[in-house]
């Protein structure tokens, strides 16, 4: 007994280190699998308020360029609702039937971060607004990642610029699907992977969502094709698409709700029993 | 020594807020940051205080990986470097440390700039190989620790001697 505890304390330094180090390792660990980083995020109290004095510095500094991005949407949203109004004339919509299917929250974004292979985004939007894991958030351009941990007033997103994050999307000219999915190398351009070979596959064509995952609406824009190859199996495409988002510089995002979630994944459980 | 207490505990909280606020967004070229909490580290007092030392840069490492939601790669990585950091001073300081008579403010700049050098080495290299967790990307791992320590090294020694000369 004696002489274990003399050993305790001749390595105390190392014993400490070691124990420090398998917490870092642990935690570490932890955060490399999707939805365990429950501890150690930025999803809280401290880091919200440090960010959200920062941010309120910040945004004056970008206040002509949020205007112009908020008139461009304003301009596409009027056409939209112009367009539809002559459209909707000759159809017939019962409105005991129709419902919302979406409800979208705004929210500012107060950390952003492109740089690293994981990256991960906190805004100022939690809980107390109806806040959930699992939502998708977009901007008016394209779509930028999936809610991730929340807290009360504040949550974090997984990022597209994530090799964790893998989205559903499809080509707009045809029905292909495939998988977004980043290789980290640049953070305006991600991969689109699985795409079968017999998709119409053409530089400078629309990828857009697919609305197969329950999470984002179908048709928001993620990008064009810039580039394209086959696989070494030669079955599938790895399509190189250029984001419409400019990842490095996002002020203003929209939190997506879709109220037929738990619906969706209810059925997609029971056939799968 | 409540002094030394005071100038340490003032040192951290403004090179934490430094860090999260200022150096986490740089990204020059798109990835590379300074990461200049550790000069927390490196001028922590020399007297054998060991324990305190690891315990400080875990909470330091720790807090930096809250802010940037990065699990416990700082943490980590802050805690090897503290233990090193003996082995680091004996380096390239030599009889000094043996007297345990080390004023980074007095020092020749040579000994200084060997010993930030290798300790960013050794932290920046533990961090990237946590963060990407990925051998097989031993090459992108290797270039943002390169890129990242030659930044880190520049700002720490610029600070290191900026701040010292005006405590004289």
């Amino acid at each position: 007994m004696q002489q274990i505890f003399n050993f305790v304390i001749r390595n105390k330094t190392f014993l400490l280190f070691l124990l420090l180090f398998s917490i870092a390792l642990a935690l570490t660990i932890q955060s490399h699998s999707y939805h365990r980083s429950k501890f150690i995020n930025s999803a809280n109290f401290l880091t919200g308020g440090v960010y959200g004095t920062m941010n309120s510095v910040d945004q004056y500094f970008n206040l002509k360029k949020e205007n112009n991005i908020l008139a461009e949407e304003n301009k596409v949203l009027r056409e939209l609702l112009f367009n539809k109004n002559s459209e909707s004339d000759s159809t017939f919509i019962d409105s005991t039937f129709s419902k919302d299917h979406y409800k979208v929250t705004v929210a500012d974004v107060y950390k952003n971060s492109y740089s690293a292979t994981n990256n991960i985004l906190t805004i100022n939007k939690g809980r107390n607004d109806g806040i959930k894991e699992d939502f998708g958030v977009i901007t008016s351009n394209g779509i930028v990642g999936i809610i991730d941990n929340t807290s009360n007033n504040y949550a974090t997103v997984i990022s597209i610029l994530n090799t964790k994050s893998s989205i559903n999307a499809k080509l707009k000219s045809s029905r292909h699907i495939g998988s977004l999915t980043w290789n980290t190398e640049s953070p305006n351009i991600v991969q689109l992977e699985d795409v079968s070979q017999y998709a119409p596959v053409k530089v400078g064509d629309t990828i857009e969502t697919g609305g197969e995952s329950s999470i984002f609406p179908k048709g928001i824009g993620i990008g064009t094709i810039s580039d394209f190859e086959s696989d070494i199996s030669g079955d599938t495409y790895t399509i190189q698409v250029k984001l419409f988002n400019d990842m490095t510089n996002l002020g203003t995002v929209y939190i997506i709700e879709n109220l037929n979630r738990s619906e969706i994944l209810n059925l997609e459980n029971n056939s799968n029993e | 020594m409540n002094n030394i207490i005071g100038i340490n505990t003032i040192r951290f909280f403004i090179l934490l807020l430094v860090q999260v606020m200022i150096c986490n967004h740089i990204d020059l070229f798109g990835y590379v940051n300074p990461y200049i909490y550790i000069i927390f580290i490196f001028l922590f007092p020399i007297k054998d205080q060991r324990l305190i030392l690891l315990l400080t840069s875990f909470i330091l490492g720790m807090l930096v990986d809250i802010f940037s939601d990065s699990g416990g790669v700082h943490a980590a990585s802050a805690v090897t470097l503290a233990y090193a950091r003996p082995i680091i001073l004996k380096s390239s300081f030599g009889m000094l440390y043996e007297h345990q008579s080390i004023k980074f403010s007095a020092t020749d700049i040579g000994s200084l700039i060997s010993y930030i050098s290798i300790g960013t080495f050794i932290h920046h290299s533990m961090l990237f190989s946590l963060e990407i967790f990925n051998i097989s990307n031993i090459l992108l791992i290797l270039k943002k620790t390169l890129f990242s320590s030659i930044f880190t090294i520049i700002l720490s020694v610029l600070m290191i001697i900026l701040f010292s000369r005006n405590k004289k």
